[in-house]
Order: structure tokens, then C-alpha cells, then sequence
């Protein structure tokens, strides 16, 4: 019933629109990418993409998808992979180039040490085989964007083979935990950049980029849906980051994906025709081109058409929201490999290796377990443990005595929304661990009550300083002593005689009101357990 | 002083051919070509326009000159020359050779530019050599060579100190060297007065105390075939830069691959693109495994036999080429006979040749050039030099030596001054 409904492209009125995993964007702000001619097309399309993308829990049961992902990460090295410039994103085109990156007659590449290093670091990190004899090889086509006309790559020996990576599904999407399988991970260069003018009569080369090291992680086709797909990118950005290889800024290019999609009936073990698509700039991105490849395809299927479905390079329109053919089919490439003959084998020995793999970080999938054995619900997990130094400074506020529920609480809430309001990461705000984990303790002692200590927080964030200056300085302490209150509490009864009656009349929410005035009359200072125990006496007391 | 040398067109292999207008001669008779491809290099020094140069050896290209020009050749092992700004041709085989026109030149100037260059990751670590190297050679006329220097890194061999002068020297200097000459080079396919220079070199070696023996190395005839593959495969991957988008003559073009073709076309001489097309045809998907992986096996197999060859002997000694110096325009119709003429120099692939220092043990120095006359002797000799063409017309026939611890050029070095001592007795019974 519902393949009817496809062919019709009429909203589906039952189908719920999820936007939280879609984020529409208005369409209009990109459409001058997109030429007069094909912009009310353009709106129709819209309308019925957003039926076609369904919940992922509603795509056809007969069909599973199969998707597969390629990624680039560019590695932050001081100098490129085969010379001695440095890299750095932005700058002027053909500012940091020599004839080695060039590829001018005569230079020979020398390979950068700390590539190895790293490569090592995420095949170990990936749980992968490293292979302690690789070599090089030459990938060769042509293209003005590189200019030797091959590309020093790795073939059949990649440097590390079979791993896999866990990841925690987002609450959102429907949580639990997956693994996903990395077919191989090898080293590479990176091609430079071609602009092209707006006349299109001629196109510039800037060869920055040329030689800047790449690794390539390529995945098993495990993903079986556009959210795992956006998670595992998630994934390995944060364990890029985790491990200091690399800055995994897809808006810089440092984290390039590409992903292959295809979709079999269910039960079928033959793969699909699979189709790649390019031009994904974010997570969401991706997410949203995979559902609409995967929708797109199903639709071809469910209509007999699956011959039309051919293996080719698609390109994710963001302004329309679907993927294009990028070009004709042009059968498959040769790209003649051999062995790179200028660049002697990578040889690496177990003592190598070993050092590498004590000097490893906790990743992010050891840190999420072990936050969940602490007690800590999932949502807290991925939030903590996504950015290495929102974790390193949970961890360090635990050492110095907090819990972790409290903890995980403080900055989560207060702590993220004033680093959002502020635009700052948590390296540039002036609370420390240590009084963090202060904070949390003269709360839980009751010197302080919960509000003060929001108030407190407050003040360290922005400007420092410690928890026992300020309670001292601002005469914070919390007062619990009853008979104090129960001054207090008198005297704003008799200075309210109205609301008192009121409240004897029968309106027992005028109990707020009270409380609210002793607690002014304190300066925040009174304990509001006892407070409102006292207050409640005095206020139903006939006196 | 430093002197730019015409070189084969884009590394043209077998002839040194300019674009056109003018064609390089060999000094002795300039109606032959002086080799290739770093003819140019090889006639200058022969012509006596410069001391020493420099040429680039891949599968004979600084061997064949010298042998068609009558001088030094010397082609180290494979990394012991820094390869970094040598255009590329084949990355796995290049090596830059020396001209010289005797054996010790020869040898300062491979001690000057020999050494580990850390922008060349395949060149070789086991000896270390400042870049720029002073050296004094006193009374250079007598070449009794010594070596003075700053040399900094003293892991570098002394080359130069064992130049000894000629009046040092017992009657059998080379005793004890075990030599073989190899036995497929001297077989069908050779020039017959090729064939008797080498056993006329082979005597003279006996004379100076060696033990020569014929060897045979079966997997010989291999060497052609499979050097040409490597060098053909990958010389079409070292030769794709010049693709006319940064540098070089662009042809403007409606699409990206007509501006790729065309430039290339019109930039690229024939024979070139000949070289490109079977190198891009031999590493093509299903072809790869029967031609490139097979050559590298039939490479392997080679350096194996030379390998245990070079056991047995300290030296094996083969003519450089098979004839003579062509004709100017001789072979040109026929290519293959031209390669054919590699075959000497095929089997030299990379560990095939361990050249060390030239001389270490070669100590016969000729009375001729040790005399302190030898100047105005020589300038009678350039001047009576179609008198004395004849009689030189054997020392074309130069021999080309492996050899794993000695330097034996120098025996090369023998021939050709024995033959000019006699000929300094012709001109001197002339003369007078």
C-alpha cells in the first residue's frame, strides 16, 4: 500500500515527519546554486522528498539496505607527507609549495615518520592487523589537481586490515550499541584544490593541499541505515580527536566521507547494485543523502526498474535536498598500480608498535563503558565522552572527591549552556576541576544551598576564583539555624497580614509567596527544607 | 666550470640526436654517433672540451657513450649517487655516471658527488659525504693523485689513495684478482673484432697477474627483455608530470583530456611516446602480472646470478657494446637492432653492478702520461689525430667490467694506454 502512495507523491498523512533527525533548512538561501529555470521544480521536489524520507523505522521491510563508507582524514603533521612544507588550512593558494609537492622533474618523495606513527595509532585504535611490511604503490591518472599525475598510495598491502569499531547509537534514534567492521586503513596523499571560475572558461590550480597526508579508513558495508552511518562518522571524528591525529573538521576537509549505498530484498545474500555518493559536508548530510538514496533506490526496485539503478558517482544536492548523477558512466577506472620505486618498504618492529600502543589514550568506547558502570545514564555517556576534554575534565573533578551523578549533572546543565552562551570550549573557562568538585561538596555538606551554588557557579565560570573566597566574601553560608528561620518567618507573617489570611482562607499555594519572602529577607541564605518546615508550622499554627 | 652538455632528446636512449638543426658527433670520426643518451657528456670529455661530466645511466647510457667515444665511463651501484634533481626515467634503475678520460678523474669525480642525500630515500646510507668537497690533486700530469681534503664525515673511503704512480708498482700489480670473462656476451650477435679486443684485454690482464676464466650466466639474455619492461613501465609514470598544466607548452583544448593529449602530443618526441605507450600497456589491468610482475621476478633471478658469480670472481668483464659507433643515420630504420645493441648493457640492473671505487687495487699506471713530456706529446697526439685513427680504431672496443670489490676500469684504463704507448712509438719513429 504504501509503494502506491509513493508513485503518487502525495503526502502520506500517517507518516511522521522526525525533526529531530532531519533538519530541514530553507531552501530558498541555496537555490541560487541551482539555475531560474528548475526552481519551481525545485519546491515540488521538496514537497515530495519530505514524503519520501521516511522514519527510518518505516522503510519497506522487504528491502534491507547495505551501505559501505570510505573516509579521508587529513593528518595534522607539521609538514606534508613527502617534503618539508607546512600545511595550513586557508592559507594563499600556492603559498606553501616546493618542487618535491609540485611535482616538478627531478624531485623524489621522503616519507614524513609521523605518518607512520599515526597510521599505526588508528589501525591500533581500530583494533586492526598491522601489517609489518608494507610499501607504497602509484596510483596514476590524470587530473590538473595532481601533479605528478599519479598519487603515492597504498594497493594491496595497506598498512593495517581487519578491525572494527563500536559505537553507541544516539537515544534519540533508538539507542543501543553496534560494531561496525573497517575493511582496511591505509596511507595516502592528498590531491590540491581546483577552483573554478564563474565563466567556467578557465579553472585555477592552488597546490596547497598537494602531499598533505591522508589515511583511508575504509568501512564493511555494516551500516544498514543512514543514522548508524552518521554515528560511525561520529565515531571515528571523535576518535581522530581522541588520539591527536588529526582536527576531523569536515568543514575544513580534514574529515571527508563517502559513502556507497545499495539495497537487496531481505533474505537476499547477493549485494545490489551499489552507487557512491559524494559531496557530504556534515553528519546530517549524510544521513539525509543516505535515507534519500535508499528511498530512491527502493522506489526503483518496488516498480521493476532495478536495471536503472547502475553503478555511478551521485552528488548531494543540500539546496534540493537529493542526489544527481554526477557524470556518465565511464566503466571502471585503470589507475595501472605498481610499486611506488622511489620509497623503500615500511618496516615496522613489534617494539615499535608496543610503544605506540601504551602510549594510546583512553578511546572514547572505553571511556563510555566505564561511565556506565559508574551509573551514569546513556545520555550523560555520549555527552561526556564525546569531546576528550569535556571527558579529562569530568575525570579530574572525580578524582578531587565529587560523585559522578552530581558532577555529570553540573556540566551537563549549567556549565554546557554558559559555554554555549559564551561561544567557548571548556579549556577557556575559568572553573577548575578542583572547585568544581568543591562546589559539589559544600552543597552535599549543606553550606551552601543548591540555588547559591548555581550562583556561585556563575561567578567561577566568568570569572574564577574559589568556592571558599566567594562564600566567605559574599557571606553565603547557608543558615540552618532553625531559630533564626523561625525569627525570619515571624516577622514576614506579621508584615503580610493579607496573604495570611488568604492563605488560612484556603489558599495553600500562597505558601510560595511566603517562602519566597523569607528567602528574600535572608538573601538566599535560609535552608528551604527547614524553611518550609518552620513556615508551614508557623502558617497553620492558629497563633 | 661547469658547461651545459646536449643530451638525447628527452632522454633518447641510444642516440644523441638535437631537435633538429644539429646533430652530436663523435670527436674521432664525425660521421659516427658518440652514444647515447649522454652522448653529448661522453664527446666533450673525448673532444677534450672539459676534464670530467656527468651523464644519467639507466641500461647503458653513460657505458655506450664512453665506449663509442673512447673515454671513461663509470656507472656506480644503484643509491650511491644522491638521484635527486636527475629527471626521472626509470626510477628503479637510474644511477648518474661519470666521464672521464682516465680511471682516477673518473674516480675524483664520483667521490665528489657520491653519498647519502636525504632528499633521496633510496639512495644509500652506508656512506656519508659533505655535499661540497675540497680537494687538491698535485702535478695532475703524473696522476700520482694525492688527496687532500676537509673531508668531514670520514666514513667515505678514501678512493683517491690508491692511486698509486706508476714507478711504485711491481711487474704483476693485479696478482691474485680472479676475473671472468662472461661467455654469452662474446657469443653470436658480436662484432668479431669486438670479440678479439675483449681476449686481446683478457691477455693483458693475465699479463698484470690475474687468473681470467670464462664464466657463462645463462640468465644473460633475459637482461634485455626485462630491463625493458622496468625501464618502459615505469618511465611512463615518471614521464606523466609533463602534462603541460604548470609548466611546458599548453595546447589550448576544448575538453581535459584533448589539453592532456594534445600538449603531450606536441611536446613529446616520437620515440618518447613510443616508450610511453608499451610502458602504459605493460602495467594495464590484466597485463600487469605477465609483463611488470614477471620482469621484476626475471630481475630477481639475474641479481642471483650474478650474485654467485661475483663469488667466484672479483671481477667479470664483458665489452660495453656489442660494435662499433653507428653511423650517423646508420640504424635509424631499424629499431630493434638498436636495442639490440643493449644487450651488453641490459643485464646491468641494479645489484648486477657493485661498482666500488675505481683503483683500490689497480695500481699500472702507463709511463706515457706519467712522463713529465706527456703535454706536448698529448697536443701532438690531437693533432695527428687522423694519423692515429687507425690505430685507435681499437680502443673503441672499450670493456666494460663488474666488479664487487675492485674498480676495474682501470683495466680499460691499461688497454687503451698500452695501445697508446705504442702508438706514441709510431709517431715518435715518425717524428723523427
Amino acid at each position: 500500500m504504501s509503494y502506491t502512495m509513493f508513485r503518487t507523491f502525495q503526502v502520506h498523512p500517517f507518516l511522521l515527519y522526525p525533526t529531530s533527525i532531519l533538519k530541514r533548512r530553507n531552501g530558498f538561501l541555496y537555490s541560487t546554486t541551482i539555475p531560474k529555470a528548475t526552481q519551481s521544480s525545485q519546491t515540488e521536489t521538496k514537497v515530495s522528498t519530505s514524503s519520501q524520507s521516511k522514519n527510518l523505522y518505516k522503510i519497506p521491510k522487504d528491502y534491507e539496505a547495505v551501505i559501505g563508507i570510505e573516509t579521508h582524514v587529513q593528518l595534522s603533521t607539521l609538514t606534508k607527507a613527502f617534503c618539508n612544507c607546512p600545511y595550513s588550512y586557508g592559507s594563499f593558494p600556492n603559498s606553501s609549495i616546493c618542487p618535491v609537492c609540485m611535482g616538478l622533474p627531478g624531485a623524489l618523495p621522503v616519507l614524513n615518520n609521523k605518518v607512520i606513527e599515526f597510521a599505526v595509532k588508528l589501525g591500533l585504535a581500530l583494533n586492526c592487523n598491522l601489517a609489518f611490511n608494507s610499501k607504497f604503490d602509484r596510483k596514476q591518472y590524470f587530473y590538473p589537481d595532481l601533479p605528478k599525475g599519479y598519487q603515492i598510495s597504498q594497493f594491496d598491502v595497506p598498512i593495517a586490515a581487519s578491525g572494527f569499531l563500536d559505537v553507541d547509537i544516539p537515544l534519540e534514534f533508538g539507542g543501543g550499541h553496534k560494531r561496525f567492521g573497517i575493511t582496511r586503513v591505509h596511507m595516502e596523499e592528498d590531491a590540491g584544490k581546483l577552483m573554478h571560475t564563474e565563466k567556467g572558461n578557465y579553472s585555477q590550480v592552488d597546490l596547497n593541499r598537494a602531499g598533505v597526508p591522508l589515511l583511508e579508513i575504509v568501512s564493511e558495508p555494516d551500516m544498514r541505515n543512514g543514522i548508524e552511518a552518521a554515528e560511525y562518522a561520529a565515531e571515528i571524528q571523535r576518535l581522530v580527536r581522541y588520539l591527536g591525529v588529526s582536527n576531523g573538521n569536515m568543514q575544513e576537509g580534514s574529515l571527508r566521507c563517502d559513502v556507497n549505498v545499495s539495497v537487496r530484498p531481505i533474505g537476499q545474500s547477493k549485494f545490489g547494485t551499489k552507487v557512491e555518493v559524494k559531496n557530504l559536508n556534515s553528519f546530517s548530510s549524510m544521513s539525509r543523502a543516505i535515507d534519500f538514496e535508499i528511498s530512491r533506490q527502493v522506489l526503483l526496485h518496488s516498480q521493476g526498474q532495478e536495471d536503472q539503478i547502475v553503478q555511478e558517482t551521485r552528488l548531494w544536492e543540500e539546496g534540493s535536498q537529493r542526489t544527481i548523477t554526477m557524470r556518465k558512466k565511464e566503466g571502471l577506472a585503470d589507475y595501472r598500480y605498481f610499486p611506488e620505486p622511489d620509497l623503500p618498504s615500511v618496516i615496522l618492529s613489534q617494539e615499535y608498535v608496543d610503544g605506540i600502543q601504551t602510549s594510546l589514550p583512553e578511546l572514547p568506547e572505553e571511556k563510555r563503558r566505564r561511565y556506565e558502570k559508574m551509573g551514569l545514564g546513556m545520555q550523560d555517556v555520549i555527552f561526556l565522552a564525546n569531546d576528550k576534554n569535556i571527558a579529562e575534565f569530568f575525570d579530574a573533578t572525580l578524582a578531587k572527591g565529587a560523585d559522578a551523578k552530581s558532577a555529570a549533572n553540573w556540566i551537563m546543565s549549567d556549565i554546557a549552556a554558559f559555554m554555549k552562551n559564551e561561544k567557548l570550549t571548556i579549556n577557556d573557562i575559568k572553573l577548575t576541576p578542583e572547585e568544581l568538585s568543591e562546589l559539589i561538596a559544600s552543597i552535599k555538606g549543606g553550606i551552601i544551598s543548591g540555588k547559591i551554588g548555581k550562583e556561585i557557579l556563575f561567578e567561577l565560570l566568568a570569572k574564577g576564583g574559589s568556592v571558599k573566597e566567594i562564600i566567605e566574601k559574599k557571606d553565603l553560608v547557608q543558615i540552618t539555624d532553625p531559630v533564626e528561620i523561625e525569627k525570619m518567618v515571624v516577622k514576614v507573617i506579621e508584615e503580610n497580614p493579607k496573604q495570611l489570611e488568604q492563605y488560612r482562607g484556603g489558599k495553600t499555594k500562597l505558601q510560595g509567596y511566603f517562602a519566597g519572602q523569607v528567602m528574600k529577607a535572608s538573601k538566599g541564605k535560609a535552608n528551604p527544607g527547614l524553611l518550609n518546615k518552620i513556615l508551614l508550622e508557623k502558617l497553620n499554627s492558629t497563633t | 666550470m661547469i658547461v651545459y652538455i646536449r643530451v638525447g632528446v628527452k632522454l633518447c636512449r641510444f642516440r644523441a640526436l638535437d631537435k633538429g638543426d644539429s646533430v652530436t658527433a663523435n670527436p674521432w670520426d664525425v660521421s659516427r654517433v658518440p652514444g647515447g643518451s649522454s652522448g653529448g657528456s661522453a664527446a666533450a670529455v673525448s673532444a677534450r672540451q672539459c676534464v670530467v661530466s656527468l651523464g644519467s645511466d639507466t641500461g647503458g647510457s653513460v657505458r655506450q657513450p664512453a665506449s663509442f667515444c673512447g673515454v671513461v665511463g663509470l656507472k656506480p651501484t644503484y643509491g650511491r649517487v644522491s638521484r635527486f634533481g636527475l629527471m626521472a626515467y626509470a626510477s628503479s634503475l637510474d644511477a648518474i655516471g661519470c666521464f672521464g678520460s682516465s680511471v682516477a678523474d673518473t674516480g675524483i669525480l664520483l667521490h665528489a658527488i657520491a653519498g647519502h642525500d636525504r632528499f633521496d630515500a633510496t639512495s644509500s646510507k652506508q656512506l656519508r659525504v659533505l655535499h661540497h668537497v675540497w680537494y687538491k690533486c698535485c702535478k695532475l700530469s703524473n696522476l700520482s693523485l694525492l688527496a687532500n681534503g676537509c673531508w668531514q664525515y670520514l666514513e667515505v673511503p678514501n678512493f683517491l689513495s690508491h692511486f698509486d704512480s706508476a714507478s711504485s708498482l711491481e711487474s704483476k700489480p693485479l696478482k691474485g684478482l680472479r676475473v671472468g670473462l662472461i661467455r654469452e656476451t662474446i657469443e653470436d650477435g658480436v662484432d668479431a673484432g669486438v670479440v678479439s679486443a675483449i681476449r686481446a684485454a683478457a691477455s693483458h690482464f693475465e699479463e698484470l697477474g690475474c687468473s681470467v676464466n670464462e664464466v657463462s650466466l645463462p640468465s644473460f639474455s633475459l637482461g634485455l627483455p626485462a630491463y625493458f619492461v622496468l625501464a618502459l613501465s615505469e618511465s611512463s609514470s615518471n614521464l606523466s608530470l609533463y602534462d603541460g598544466i604548470r609548466y611546458g607548452n599548453q595546447v589550448h583544448a576544448d575538453e581535459l583530456d584533448s589539453l592532456y593529449g594534445d600538449s603531450r602530443a606536441k611536446g613529446l618526441g616520437s620515440e618518447v611516446k613510443m616508450r610511453i605507450l608499451m610502458g602504459t600497456y605493460a602495467l594495464s589491468a590484466g597485463y600487469y602480472d605477465a609483463y611488470y610482475k614477471r620482469a621484476q621476478q626475471v630481475r630477481t633471478i639475474i641479481r642471483n646470478s650474478f650474485k654467485e658469480a661475483l663469488n667466484q670472481y672479483d671481477i667479470l668483464i664483458s665489452p660495453a657494446a656489442p660494435s662499433v659507433a653507428y653511423k650517423i643515420g646508420e640504424k635509424k630504420n631499424d629499431p630493434l637492432a638498436m636495442y639490440a645493441g643493449d644487450i651488453m648493457t641490459g643485464e646491468l640492473l641494479r645489484v648486477g653492478h657493485i661498482f666500488e671505487q675505481t683503483l683500490e687495487n689497480c695500481r699500472f699506471v702507463p709511463p706515457i702520461v706519467a712522463d713529465s713530456t706527456s703535454a706536448p706529446l698529448v697536443n701532438t697526439i690531437v693533432q695527428n689525430i687522423r694519423k692515429l685513427l687507425e690505430l685507435n680504431l681499437e680502443s673503441e672496443y672499450s670493456i666494460q667490467l663488474n666488479a664487487s670489490r675492485i674498480k676495474v676500469l682501470q683495466a680499460q684504463e691499461d688497454i687503451v694506454n698500452s695501445m697508446k704507448e705504442v702508438a706514441a712509438k709510431e709517431l715518435l719513429k715518425v717524428a723523427a
